[in-house]
């Protein structure tokens, strides 16, 4: 079989978005079906141009396909992103029911790429595992397993990640309803084999296995640790999450596009407002439409200061779990005037809900560019008060340097971005590797680090605070003294109040809006910023509908806390307390 | 009866005019010990969520619990009387949830911070417990997603008068009333499966 646009892999029917798709194949899709044409695998894969070059195949070939997109000089993808499962029972014109969808990016050539692969209808969904190509595949394979029900051959450890053990069914499959529940009783908790049948190994001096929360003041949120310990060294360790898996997903296709918004802040809470701003770009690529310059730069500033925050809770609580409590209670003064800022805008401190699809709720205050430039004044004294509290703190250091060492081949085998991943020596930045809004236009550094501990990723997050600021004064020096915050579009955005109760088109806009909401084009698509810990995208499917017909967002967290239990084996129990605090784990984007 | 009547003076007598050392009032013991313990609550944060970030508002430097008696945040539910459930509660957490609540001291009483808590808020889903009520007894339900920490403080000042009101906590009252099964987390109430789709 060709590699021609608008056939699928061998066997399979031809592929619905093919008959859309443009003569002329964007560059990058032009150059890998070329790449793949002159391979071996040439039978193998289609190649497809959607918003991203897309390689579609068959569960067989799957593991071949990902190891020559990991290790060809021409593909070089070697940094998983993300595993979304897709069911497509509702979603008529699709070769199968059910597939894989695995967005790739490659950080020597900095391109994304997505490859799907199509489980073929009939029998159990099943595509063999990818663990030996990027071990981050580990834990969203078993979350495809848990809520999908795909079965991954060759996964060492294939039982539920998010859902609890006495689930029954796959709650993303179509046919789920999205209300049943079941009851989960203590004796239903199952642990993982290996600390339930110990085997002591003779000679050991004091070997115990421990359970560490779900409900534990260091665990950030409810995580549940077991580990072995032999004294006070870990020698096996496992994570169990899910204690927090409120169903996001579930929720958005049952939600209109709009509707989505405030789950969506409740992913990564404590920086909401890019956690938004993530998401309806998404939506808005979709539609094709633009946000004015005002609303765009609105949004990256109040993003900057939500990352300044996130930061900031992320130093604090990390100092708290190794025992200085001054820095966190003193950081909350910036947060606190910051949450003020916020409040100013939309009228909520921490799950914002300011961002529409299209622009933004309300347009901000009069007194918004002197309330943030006095408070880029206020913020560095902060953070030079606690920069010389602790940078050369002792205690500190002892206890940061050189504990929960990533080297750079690990952090991007594990699937890590962001400040983890700088901290091992990467500069991937997604506001520098593919400007979004407007930090093409600005000047600021990228810090990384090349120790790759704990240190290390506190001094990075310290200096992104002051590059943000940065940003934000340069924001500001561009914010247009007036003007709209929202695009003009009325199918997406409600027309202004005034014309509503004068104009008949605009009252016929206004209904259509509130009574059906935004109909955003059938089609899919990933967008992805830079979150406050790390690549946060959004792969949103629409069929036309109210509604998203899937949304998975890339949790930045979910891979970090994927790779905690081995970065933790070798290491003290205590070391593993700090470490955990650098990973900045956020539940509710962890476990959605 | 409360122990300070509204526009009451304290009966306690002026050692100077009286002319003698008998400083005293009267009152009686359940309402001293409920005034001590309205004023020295001792709460553990079951913090999951968004709500455990405004709980920290609350308690760090610039809302300062402390100023109503009630910053001594323990972990460990032995040590604590006050649990404040701030987050969503999903079903995986439910036992956790109800044994640390089994393992606080009498007497004990729950806050139930953010819709999430006390209703399962806009998670009406698969996972996600439909309010902690279905666990333990809740003595004050705080509306918010999150609540402000005005809100939250508003609630622990409700939670104070209802102690120094004498009134009992929930737990108690269902046990006196024969139906402390009712909140029990029992497997007898397993959710029947589901019809064919």
């Amino acid at each position: 079989m060709s590699i021609a646009a608008g056939t699928g892999p061998a066997g399979l029917h031809p592929h619905p978005n093919s008959v859309e798709a443009p003569p002329t194949l964007s560059p990058s899709a032009e150059r890998l079906r070329d790449r793949f044409a002159r391979s071996p695998l040439s039978e193998k894969v289609a190649v497809l141009d959607l918003d991203l070059p897309t390689v579609e195949v068959s569960p067989a070939d799957w593991p071949t396909v990902a190891r020559f997109l990991r290790d060809d000089p021409e593909c070089r993808y070697d940094l998983f992103l993300d595993l979304a499962g897709v069911d497509n029972a509702k979603r008529p014109g699709r070769p199968t029911r059910f597939e894989a969808v695995v967005h790739l990016h490659s950080l020597s050539r900095d391109e994304h790429v997505r490859a799907k692969v199509l489980l073929p209808d009939g029998a159990e969904p099943r595509l063999p595992s990818v663990i030996d190509v990027w071990p981050a595949a580990n834990w969203f394979e078993r979350e495809a397993y848990d809520l999908f029900g795909f079965d991954f051959p060759g996964h060492p450890n294939q039982r539920r990640l998010l859902c609890h053990d006495a689930f029954v069914g796959h709650p993303l499959r179509k046919d789920y309803s999205p209300g049943q529940r079941w009851f989960f009783a203590e004796e239903d908790l199952r642990m993982p084999a290996w600390a339930v049948h110990t085997e002591e190994r003779a000679g050991h001096f004091e070997t115990q296995t421990i359970s560490i929360g779900p409900s534990h003041p260091a665990t950030h949120g409810i995580i549940h640790l077991v580990a072995r310990l032999d004294g006070e060294r870990i020698t096996r360790a496992e994570t169990q999450i899910g204690y927090m898996h409120r169903c996001f997903e579930k929720m958005s296709e049952t939600h209109t596009w709009n509707q989505v918004i405030p789950f969506c802040d409740r992913l990564n809470y404590v920086s909401a407002m890019i956690n938004g701003v993530g998401y309806v770009r998404t939506v808005e690529k979709m539609l094709g439409i633009e946000v004015p310059d005002r609303g765009r730069l609105v949004r990256t500033i109040l993003s900057e200061f939500s990352r300044i925050m996130d930061h900031c809770v992320n130093i604090g609580t990390n100092l708290v779990d190794i025992g200085g409590l001054t820095n966190f209670w003193y950081l909350y003064q910036p947060r606190e005037s910051i949450y003020g800022l916020i409040e100013a805008c939309c009228g909520a401190r921490l799950t914002v809900s300011y961002v529409r699809v299209g622009g933004l709720a309300i347009d901000v205050p009069e007194d918004f560019v002197p309330r943030c430039r006095a408070l880029i004044e206020s913020i560095p004294r902060f953070v030079d008060d606690v920069e010389r509290l602790v940078t050369r703190n002792k205690i500190v250091r002892n206890r940061l340097s050189g504990t929960g060492v990533v080297t750079k081949e690990q952090a991007i085998g594990w699937g890590f971005t962001g400040p983890m991943l700088r901290s091992t020596g990467v500069a991937y930045d997604v506001r520098r590797s593919r400007p979004y809004d407007f930090y093409d236009r600005f000047d600021w550094d990228i810090p990384i680090s090349s120790d790759g501990d704990n240190f290390a990723r506190y001094l990075v997050r310290m200096e992104e605070i002051r590059q943000s600021l940065a940003i934000i004064r340069q924001a500001l020096d561009i914010f247009p003294a007036s003007g709209p915050v929202n695009s003009d579009d009325w199918h997406v955005v409600l027309p202004p109040k005034d014309a509503v109760y004068h104009d008949m088109e605009s009252l016929i806009f206004h209904f259509k809006l509130i009574m059906e909401g935004i109909r955003v084009p059938r089609g899919e698509r990933y967008d992805w910023i830079e979150g406050a810990n790390g690549e946060l995208g959004f792969y949103a499917i629409s069929e036309g509908g109210a509604g998203p017909y899937r949304l998975k967002p890339r949790p930045p967290c979910f891979p970090m806390m994927a790779a905690f239990e081995d970065m933790i084996v070798g290491g003290g129990i205590s070391d593993a307390i700090a470490t955990l605090g650098t990973l900045n784990i956020i539940a509710g984007e962890l476990e959605r | 009866m409360p122990l300070f009547g509204k526009g009451k003076t304290l009966p306690v007598r002026d050692p100077a005019a009286a002319g003698g050392p008998a400083d005293f009032f009267t009152t009686r013991l359940e309402a001293m010990v409920a005034w001590a313990r309205s004023n020295s609550l001792w709460p553990l944060p079951f913090a999951t969520a968004c709500c455990g970030i405004e709980f920290m508002s609350v308690v760090s430097s610039h809302y300062d619990l402390s100023r109503f008696g009630a910053e001594v945040v323990r972990f460990s539910p032995r040590q604590a009387d006050l649990l404040i459930v701030a987050g969503t509660v999903v079903d995986k957490l439910a036992p956790a949830l109800r044994k640390i609540y089994d393992q606080m001291p009498e007497p004990k009483w729950v806050i139930s911070m953010g819709v999430c808590a006390s209703s399962g808020g806009f998670y009406r889903a698969y996972h996600v417990t439909q309010g902690i009520d279905e666990i333990v007894p809740v003595d004050v339900y705080v509306p918010g997603c999150p609540p402000t920490p005005e809100e939250l403080m508003y609630g622990i000042l409700e939670l104070q008068r209802k102690i120094r009101s004498g009134e009992k906590s929930r737990d108690s009252r269902s046990a006196a009333a024969g139906e402390g099964s009712r909140f029990a987390w029992s497997p007898g109430e397993r959710t029947p499966p589901p019809g064919k789709p």
